[in-house]
């Protein structure tokens, strides 16, 4: 069965263009900044920054943005940042080079009393730096878009951000200091320890990335050996950014493999997980999967709130332990492309077919629940849209297609010095 | 009980200072009141087989093989162990044989776990296919009598009377060391060839700024509770808060759970972790990780909790608090320094991987001295001690293959390696994981939240450890620990036929799946050429 026959191309096509759309819609003009979701009063979320930098060349490419427009957004942005509050007060927008996760629309400071954001802090460098891999004439504008990111990226302290200890922080609060959430295991990370790595102005010590790994689990599940995270998220975030093909650090050469194919692997247990369904859930199987952070249909909800079974709002939904409380995110198969294009077109085709309802203006919602079926049978649905998710079905979508980020990125020096750093060797390397 | 006479001059004999010696006197007072438990009938047995009325102490033998201090488990153990060896044994308790497992520790804890369990089945009945019964109410009275009934029974096989009819010399009094080979038990001084220090372990409450001026709960008294708290707060988040506060949510407390670190059980696999705090949400436990109680103090009757979690604090009112943030070695009053004992009052007696002291003559062993503070380690540890001292043995703690388990629902077992210290020590780890979703008994019993992972070293069979978290996960364990004690590798393990339908299937399963890792694509291809 050949991939073309599970989706064509103009229905690939117009998911990822819905899935820009966000972009278009969700920002502010005045300062580039985009929110975290659909819903009002939403906050801006800097990854999801890191998201709209990363997509505008994908948009240009395919001729939904001219270039001249990606451009003013992307440096509208830039600029914003780089003339943002890096005090570290508690109305801020950053500190060290680092940025709160949450900022206010209009003003740029911190919201919600969140935290300075190590990850999400890197999605949106990994954002900006493909965007000085993109923009690379020699006119001013562009020039100053490229020295915009040099400079906001060799700002940022990134072994001020281990906090004295071995490996990175997931956070700061100026009411607390470093938070002391429990970040240990494969995550989403790598491409935060890469670009940590490669600093030419505060990198993290040269034992922090074996710091880290030293805490993987490398599991024999379902028939697969795989390095083991279990909400999917976690297996492609950074292989938006970094192609992960043959190129192998310390622990990947031990286990013969490299986390691109171990993305595919943990494709294959999400299926095998869904196929066996033990909490008897509606609608897994092994073509209905996507086991992520998401939004849910949490019991706070009023519709929901005599429903039995525990529900968790937004939350890191993982297999094999879970929390899995039946919902399921449509993005994932999407953003699974790049690592198993025939599993994820046929998961995408049949998820879509069998719950339309999960696509609100041609675009994914964060989740969909089909155990929480209404009288018309249709899946209980999370509301609105999510930055977050709009971002990674972009980009994967068009890694599965071109290849554009990850080529782009492959030219980066400091992903290059991060990756040397860490230990990856072979391949594209 | 008869009241021992205690006379200062002994204790200035032996060196006290004032200070030492209004300790002690202190702590024989706190003897005198060793039990709160209600006076039953159940509690009159348990104390007659432990610590009889009217005891009187016999006059010391000349010199004893073995003097032991302390008649907790590794105490009994060694004082049993060596008298049937032929030693000549005295054995010194100041307060209950059978120490903390027997009476405020492992045997209530289960005894009411059960109970809990089983209100717990009730409410989920429907689960089962099974009616709700109409009117579920928690007699908590009847709870902690069956207990005491349990307890009681158990104690017969810790009594004195057992210990009279193995030869055992036993004194009830406060033991401490005159010199090198001697010690005094309230006076009476005993010589000893060898003694050995197993005197346990007590909860740590020090850390909680206000605690000590209210009246708290910790593992030494909430089996003498008669009346189930409204509202509890739990503080400490290792196995002992963890068991009691799945307990006592299911026996209608409102509880909460506070825990210092980002998840419970810090020891254990994060998987595990996850999977209980799951389970507590669903059991309705109010579950607060990363959150330290900073003040407490007692207004209108009622306990109010300062709980601070990085920025954001919150007050709770509770009725009653249960304090389980980890246990501090008994080292104290025993005059340590007058044998040359070196010793630390967090880590306890400073014993080598013979479990000997500074002091040739003495070893320690249980809690005393053990990072791992279980009752088979103290056990284990009394059996090293027995060989070692008394017959020139040099069995090594380091040696011992050492599962553990945290009876919560589900339960928490490990034994050996973890995969980070293998990692560490630079071992190539693989772990072979089989959900409990994947065992059919599991699915029959409707029991299937947990896992079994077993870690090899890669490329081989050898098992270096393994978590199970199952609701049998402790009787689980055994099979995997009985596997490492005698060098069986998975590959053995995937020929030795398991009982169907068993939980223990799990690790049948592994083993299995280890075996279809061996069959690499060449041997597959010669297989089918084989065949065709």
């Amino acid at each position: 069965m050949s991939s073309g026959s599970l989706i064509n191309e103009q229905s690939l096509d117009r998911l990822q263009r819905a899935a820009f759309g966000y972009f278009l819609q969700a920002v502010n003009p005045a300062n580039g900044l985009i929110a975290d979701n659909s819903r009002g009063n939403s906050p801006a979320s800097i990854a999801v920054v890191g998201f709209a930098l990363s997509v505008y060349p994908v948009a240009v490419e395919r001729g939904w943005m001219t270039r001249s427009d990606a451009l003013e957004r992307s440096l509208s942005v830039l600029r914003f940042f780089r003339d943002s509050d890096q005090s570290g007060s508690p109305e801020a927008s950053g500190f060290k080079g680092f940025y709160y996760h949450f900022l206010d629309m209009h003003t740029g400071a911190r919201v919600w009393r969140s935290e300075l954001s190590t990850i999400d802090s890197a999605l949106l460098l990994a954002g900006a730096l493909t965007a000085s891999l993109y923009f690379t004439a020699n006119t001013p504008e562009e020039t100053e878009l490229r020295e915009l990111v040099t400079m906001l990226y060799l700002r940022v302290d990134w072994r001020w951000s281990q906090g004295g200890a071995a490996t990175i922080r997931q956070g700061w609060k100026p009411e607390c200091g470093f938070l002391h959430y429990g970040w240990e295991g494969y995550n989403e990370s790598i491409v935060l320890y890469v670009l940590a790595m490669g600093s030419p102005t505060h990198p993290l010590k040269d034992d922090s990335y074996e710091a880290w790994t030293a805490t993987y689990q490398w599991e024999h599940l379902y028939g697969y050996d795989y390095l083991y995270a279990g909400p999917l998220f976690m297996h492609q975030f950074s292989h938006a950014w970094i192609d992960f093909r043959g190129i192998r650090d310390r622990f990947m050469r031990e286990k013969r493999c490299d986390y691109f194919e171990n993305s595919r692997r943990a494709i294959e247990v999400q299926r095998e997980y869904a196929r066996r369904n033990p909490h008897r859930f509606a609608g897994y199987d092994e073509n209905c999967w996507g086991l992520t952070a998401c939004d849910g249909p949490s019991n706070l909800l009023p519709e929901l709130a005599n429903e039995r079974r525990s529900l968790f709002g937004y939350a890191a939904r993982g297999v094999p332990y879970g929390p899995d409380d039946g919902t399921l995110s449509g993005w994932a198969a999407p953003a699974s492309l790049p690592f198993a294009p025939e599993i994820a077109l046929c998961a995408v085709r049949n998820m879509v077919q069998r719950y339309p309802e999960m696509l609100t203006a041609q675009r994914y919602t964060s989740s969909f629940n089909p155990t929480l079926a209404n009288a018309g049978s249709s899946a209980w649905v999370s509301a609105g849209h999510f930055g977050l998710d709009q971002g990674i079905v972009v980009m994967m979508i068009e890694n599965y297609r071109t290849q554009l980020i990850w080529r782009l990125m492959r030219d980066c020096p400091y992903v290059h010095a991060g990756l040397r750093r860490a230990g990856f060797r072979g391949g594209w390397l | 009980m008869s009241t021992p006479v205690y006379g200062a001059p002994d204790f200035e004999a032996a060196g006290f200072s004032r200070f030492l010696y209004s300790r002690i006197a202190t702590m024989q007072q706190r003897n005198a009141f060793y039990s709160t438990a209600p006076p039953d009938a159940h509690d009159r047995e348990r104390l007659n087989n432990v610590h009889p009325a009217g005891w009187r102490n016999p006059q010391p033998a000349g010199r004893y093989n073995l003097v032991v201090v302390g008649a907790g488990t590794a105490g009994l153990v060694a004082a049993h162990a060596a008298a049937a060896l032929g030693a000549k044994v005295a054995l010194v308790e100041r307060e209950l044989l059978g120490g903390d497992c027997l009476n405020v520790g492992c045997v209530p804890s289960k005894a009411i776990i059960r109970t809990a369990r089983l209100y717990a089945e009730m409410r989920n009945a429907e689960q089962y296919g099974a009616q709700i019964p109409g009117d579920i109410r928690v007699d908590f009275a009847a709870v902690m009598e069956r207990m005491r009934g349990i307890r009681a029974r158990i104690s017969r096989s810790d009594s004195v009377h057992r210990l009279i009819a193995a030869g055992v010399d036993v004194f009830f009094g406060h033991a401490y060391f005159t010199g090198t080979d001697t010690l005094a038990v309230d006076g009476t001084k005993l010589r000893f060839k060898k003694a050995l220090i197993a005197t346990g372990a007590r909860p740590n409450t020090t850390c909680i700024p206000g605690l000590v001026k209210t009246d708290y709960l910790t593992n030494e008294n909430i089996f003498d509770l008669t009346e189930l708290p409204r509202r509890l707060l739990v503080i400490g988040g290792g196995p002992l808060g963890c068991e009691l506060a799945q307990a006592f949510c299911r026996f209608g407390a409102q509880t909460i759970i506070a825990q210092e670190k980002p998840l419970f059980l810090p020891k254990e696999e994060r998987d595990a972790a996850q999977l209980l705090s799951d389970a507590f949400s669903r059991d309705g436990i109010e579950v607060r990780l990363n959150t330290r109680a900073v003040n407490i103090r007692v207004e209108g009757g009622q306990k109010l909790v300062d709980l601070v979690s990085d920025d954001y604090s919150i007050t709770v009112a509770v009725d009653a608090i249960l304090v389980g943030t980890g246990r501090v070695p008994n080292v104290d009053g025993l005059n340590l320094e007058a044998a040359g004992v070196d010793f630390d009052t967090i880590t306890g007696i400073r014993v080598d991987d013979f479990l000997c002291s500074s002091n040739r003559r003495i070893y320690a062993a249980g809690d005393a001295c053990l990072e791992h503070k279980f009752t088979h380690t103290a056990n284990a540890s009394a059996r090293i001690v027995v060989q070692n001292a008394l017959f020139l043995g040099r069995k090594r703690l380091s040696a011992l293959t050492i599962p553990w388990c945290t009876y919560t629902d589900p339960a928490i077992a490990h034994v050996g390696l973890y995969v980070r210290q293998a990692r560490e020590r630079d071992i190539p780890v693989k772990t072979f994981t089989i959900p409990m979703h994947d065992v059919d008994r599991a699915i029959a019993d409707d029991e299937e939240a947990g896992f079994v992972k077993i870690h090899v070293k890669e490329g081989s069979d050898r098992i270096l450890g393994a978590t199970i978290v199952a609701r049998h996960a402790g009787d689980m364990i055994n099979e995997i620990t009985l596997a490492m004690v005698a060098g069986i590798g998975l590959r053995t393990l995937a020929h030795v036929i398991h009982a169907y339908p068993t939980q223990a299937e799990a690790i049948k399963k592994a083993a299995d799946a280890y075996n279809r890792t061996r069959l690499t694509p060449r041997i597959q291809w010669l297989l089918r050429r084989w065949l065709t």
